[in-house]
């Protein structure tokens, strides 16, 4: 009776498999959920209506992020505007025009490599390329070293997403006589809207927690500054202070900081997903 | 038969028609995929304002053939084109043709449908708009004449501003009609325009077909025997990229002159 013993040493090595796959994404949730956890636990104490209208205080006083929240969206704003511009074109450039000629499998190749450079290296470029020669930290720094961190994403995601569409509608355009141009604009971008958006989202959500590239380059302010010439404050490098600081006030709004980073980002992420099911509308 | 070179040596049978009546005269015609030969000195003149089909088995050549009218291999570089195609006289294939002036005059329909992602609308402006500077008024008559011609104005009339990629796919496969002819193209290519629709809807892009030839020299591509008996005055049959037989339609398929077009339209291959 081989057939027989054959199906059923198969059945259980296919059991002990499944229970690993199990067992090994359960580990994952559960450092998930824990961090989680941790980060409510901890910031949601801190959270009040002070932590969004009062600068960061100075030891044992009462203080809130306001300043640092309003510098990240600050930063992100600008990194994101200059990711969707360059990142978008970039992307279209590699998936329609130059993408098969030799220059453009270097510029497919230096962006990925960009895309999994360390952030602090990104930061440390910035510092010698706009904050050295100016001898100043600035907003405008730490949103362009965020730009860095988002561009690479922003064009391959751009390019995959143009990649995917149906080469027959290419065909439509070019069997109209339509230029390249119009095709790419009213065509392309317009069926590939909704997954560029979504890699757009996903960049947000990536730049928004970065600290390295801001130590360099945006450092910090304990006031309230729009001036995107001047050292201006942000959550991340709030919370990385804050969180090494010896004072508990500071302890918790780094928890706080840390708390009201991960809602964005889970926010945002969510908010793309959403995005990317959503059927597509002219 | 012989067999030493089964490619060359298949007998052939090309109907004469009245040159004066010659639209488009496609002229020893070679193509290639890179260095696979995909078409081997095919002749086939497309008489004006007829509905000319080309069948054959599947990797003959007949899409192959239809998308050198509008130069649409040029899109990827590799492919070329040998030979001459004469519209009006004028070789298409010479090096200081005006693509986009060309695609204005031989218009194209596709396989699958591809509605473009706008408004139904916009969807058949967007051609008119790259050649013409029409008024709205003008702009909206010609929208409406367009898609009553591609018997689709009735369907769509009270919901233009409505998506393009809301229609069912007869729909949007005549929405691709209406945006061809709002052109106002000579010529009108359409490749296997109904393997993707249901019968009602075929039967429906079907008499579209025969009224367009009114003002339209029409080259149809179809895998379906019986649409090309129904919608074309002529026919061709290909096979293995070579012309095999070209003739009157209802001549092809009652008393085809060659054994390889008679094998084939009564179903022993293909």
């Amino acid at each position: 009776m081989k057939g027989p013993r054959k199906l059923a040493v198969r059945r259980g090595v296919n059991l002990l498999f499944s229970g690993f796959c199990v067992l090994v994404t359960g580990v994952a949730l559960f450092a998930l959920i824990a961090i989680l956890w941790t980060l409510v636990s901890r910031g949601a104490g801190g959270l009040n209506l002070d932590v969004f209208i009062r600068a960061t205080p100075a030891p044992n006083s009462h203080g809130g992020l306001a300043n640092a929240i309003l510098g990240s969206i600050g930063m992100c704003v600008m990194a994101m505007v200059i990711a969707t511009v360059i990142g978008v074109l970039a992307g279209t450039w590699l998936a329609e025009y130059g993408g098969r000629s030799r220059y453009g499998a270097v510029v497919r190749f230096l962006n990925d490599v960009l895309l999994s450079a360390p952030s602090i290296l990104v930061g440390l470029f910035i510092y010698e390329l706009f904050v050295a020669p100016f001898h100043g930290f600035s907003a405008l720094a730490g949103g362009v070293a965020l730009a860095v961190l988002a561009i690479p994403l922003v064009t391959r995601t751009t390019e995959d997403v143009l990649a995917l569409q149906p080469s027959n509608l290419r065909e439509a355009g070019v069997a109209l006589g339509a230029p390249l141009s119009l095709i790419v604009r009213d065509i392309l971008w317009r069926s590939g809207r909704n997954g560029i958006l979504t890699g757009l989202l996903l960049a947000f959500a990536r730049i928004s927690g970065e600290t390295a590239p801001l130590l360099f380059t945006a450092l910090n302010n304990q006031f309230f500054n729009l001036n995107p010439l001047k050292p201006t404050a942000n959550l991340p490098v709030v919370i990385f202070n804050f969180a090494l600081s010896p004072y508990d006030d500071w302890r918790r709004l780094a928890w706080v900081g840390a708390l009201l980073i991960a809602a964005t980002v889970l926010a945002v992420t969510v908010v793309a997903r959403i995005v990317a099911r959503e059927p597509r509308r002219p | 038969m012989n067999t030493v070179n089964p490619v060359e040596d298949f007998e052939t049978s090309i109907a004469d028609v009245d040159r004066a009546q010659v639209k488009v005269d496609v002229k020893s015609l070679d193509f290639f995929y890179g260095k696979s030969q995909a078409l081997k000195g095919v002749s086939i003149p497309f008489a004006r304002n007829k509905v000319t089909a080309l069948i054959g088995p599947s990797g003959c050549g007949k899409s192959t053939l239809l998308r050198t009218l509008n130069r649409m291999y040029a899109l990827y570089p590799g492919q070329r084109a040998e030979g001459q195609i004469m519209l009006d006289g004028e070789d298409i294939l010479g090096s200081g043709v005006d693509l986009a002036r060309l695609r204005a005059r031989v218009g194209m329909v596709f396989q699958k449908p591809t509605p473009f992602p706008m408004s139904v609308y916009d969807n058949v402006a967007f051609g008119v708009r790259l050649y013409e500077d029409l008024s709205k008024a003008d702009m909206d008559a010609r929208v409406e004449e367009a898609l009553t011609r591609a018997a689709l104005w009735g369907e769509v009339k009270d919901d233009l501003k409505g998506s393009g990629l809301g229609l069912s796919g007869g729909q949007q496969q005549r929405l691709c009609v209406a945006r061809g002819v709002a052109v106002r193209p000579e010529v009108l290519l359409l490749d296997e325009p109904t393997s993707a629709l249901d019968p009602i809807s075929s039967a429906k892009l079907e008499e579209t077909v025969t009224q367009l030839k009114a003002d339209h020299t029409i080259v149809v591509v179809t895998h379906n025997l019986g649409q090309a008996a129904r919608v074309s005055d002529y026919t061709g049959f290909m096979y293995l990229g070579q012309l095999i037989e070209f003739g009157a339609t209802g001549d092809l398929f009652t008393r085809p002159a060659t054994r390889k077009t008679s094998d084939y339209i009564t179903g022993r291959f293909g």
